[in-house]
Formats: structure tokens, sequence, C-alpha cells
């Protein structure tokens, strides 16, 4: 069980570092997936939109981890 | 086979800048088992771990072509995202000076004290092997994320994203034959800098592309992806400068 809880451990690893900032990627691409699905009309700008947030949560994130 | 060429290159690059930084992070960990353990443990750990990882990508990767394109797009997408922007994260970081750059020399140094440190040996160095396999497996499953993940968004991506992964691995194999010590004056975290950036724009690209979101210029808005997340990234670590951070904490 050890093992396997270890190697669970180092695949989470991969993906998350800082929980907050995996946290808040996952969040906006589920808000983006919800609203395009809801209003389809919105995907033409979807893409852009999209990388804004992303743009923004990696600045957020960076800005804070120096302050930190 | 049509290979997209605007996927492509960056896919190849993508994949090989990766797979160099984690053959770099293996080879260190299995010189230093090879130098205090003996090679015969070394070599055996690292190629049955290669072993392992080949018998998984050919178990598992003719599954992939099963599940539908958008779902594969959006899940990978999603996973490469995360991976990338992590990376991309730490990167900006340590160019900033908030967190201290990757030392291989001292990675070296510690492993080797560590694996001094225990008992044992022998012709089938149960220590040595454990430690080569576990660190190659480790770091050989990025590679196969990265590879399948870069190469899962079209047709004929996962060759030029295989091959770039194997030349970071002849690349790395070779200069480790030649100069037996580790790597330690490769710009690591510039090429961290510059795998961030690629696999959070192929994530984002995937991702967007499962969700059914349009992007300007279709396929060619990857190199703009690329350009807006390296832009992003140059502004965040000059922000994290001015924030007064100049030293690097441990």
């Amino acid at each position: 069980m050890r093992w396997l809880k270890a190697a669970i451990g180092e695949i989470y690893g991969l993906f998350v570092d800082d929980g907050h900032f995996a946290l808040a990627i996952v969040v906006w691409l589920l808000f983006i997936w919800l609203g395009v699905s809801l209003l389809p009309d919105l995907a033409a700008w979807g893409g852009i939109v999209f990388f804004l947030g992303l743009a923004a949560i990696l600045l957020a994130n960076t800005r804070q981890g120096a302050r930190r | 086979m049509i290979v997209n060429w605007a996927h492509a290159w960056p896919s190849a690059t993508a994949a090989f800048l990766a797979s160099l930084v984690e053959f770099v992070e293996a080879l260190t960990i299995v010189l230093a088992v090879g130098t205090v353990r003996g090679w015969r443990g070394a070599l055996v750990g690292a190629g049955a771990a290669v072993a392992v990882l080949l018998l998984a990508v050919l178990l598992l990767g003719p599954l992939l072509t099963d599940i539908p394109l958008r779902t594969v797009q959006l899940v990978v997408g999603g996973l490469l995202l995360l991976f990338g922007m992590r990376w991309l994260r730490k990167a900006i970081l340590r160019a900033a000076g908030v967190i201290p750059l990757h030392d291989e020399e001292a990675a070296f140094a510690k492993e080797s004290a560590a694996l001094r440190s225990l008992g044992g040996g022998g012709r089938w160095d149960k220590v040595g092997i454990a430690t080569a396999f576990k660190i190659t497996l480790l770091e050989g499953l990025e590679v196969v994320f990265i590879v399948i993940a870069v190469g899962a968004g079209g047709s004929g991506l996962l060759v030029p994203a295989s091959l770039g992964a194997l030349a970071a691995l002849f690349v790395v194999v070779l200069l480790g034959v030649l100069v037996h010590r580790p790597l330690s004056t490769i710009p690591e975290n510039m090429f961290k800098f510059i795998v961030g950036v690629l696999l959070s724009a192929f994530g984002a690209f995937w991702a967007g592309e499962g969700m059914g979101l349009a992007w300007p210029g279709e396929d060619w808005s990857i190199p703009g992806l690329v350009a807006g997340f390296l832009v992003v990234s140059l502004l965040a670590v000059r922000l994290c400068r001015d924030r007064g951070v100049g030293t690097a904490r441990s």
C-alpha cells in the first residue's frame, strides 16, 4: 500500500506544485467549458478569453509567490 | 501520413527540450549510483525502468485511439496545461531569484552521500538497482506523458514528438558517456522556461479545441499562443524582480 501511495503522490506532483495555482487553472477551464456549453455563441471569442484568463492566473500567482 | 507543420516542429522541439531536462536529471542520479554502488546495478535498474516504460506505452498507447479525439484533446490538454504552467511558474520564480536554481552538482553530491551511507552491495546491489530504477521510471514517466500529450492532439504528431524525445535521449546518453559527470553546465532553467511556454501553449490549444473554442487562424494560433505565454512570462519575471526579492531562498 505504501508504494501505491508514493506512486500516486509522485503522479499528483507532476501536475500540482502549488495547490491554489492548479485549482485556479482547473476552475477557469471548467468555467469556460460551462460557458461555451450554455452559450455556444461565446465560442468565437472563447480562445482569446481562455488565454487571457490563464495569463492573469500566472501573473497573479507568481507575484504572490514573490511576495511570500 | 500527413504531418501538420504548424504542430510538428513545435511538438518535436517541446518534446526534445522537455525530455532533455528530464534525462539530465535522471542521468545525475544514475551516475551517482554507478559511481558509488557500481555500474551493474545502475545500468540494470535504469534498463529495467526503460523496459517497463516501453511496455506501458505499447499497452496503453493504442487505447488512446479508441477514445474520441475531442475527449483526448480536452483531458490531455487540461493535464498538459497543469504540467506546463507548473514548470513555467517555477522557471519564472527561479529566473526572478525567488527560489534557488536547480543544481545538478549539488544533487549528485547529495545522492552520492546518501548512497554511501547505505549498507549492502555485492554483485546484485539491491539499493543501486532500486535507486536507478525509481529515478529512471519517474523521469521517464514524465517524458512519456510529454510525448503522448504533445503528440495526442492531431494525426501524425506522435512521430515528431517521439523523435524529439529520442534525440534528447541520444544527446544525454552521449554526453553522459563522454563527460562521465553531471551535466551542470546545461542552462536547465532556461530550457524549463522555454518548455513551460511551449507546453502551456499546446495545453491551452488542445484544451480549447476539446471544449470547442474557436482559435483565430486555427492551427496557426499555436505560435501566437507561444508568443503570448512568452511575453506574459517575461513580464512576470520582471514584476517578481520589482517586488524587491533579489536573493534566492532555499
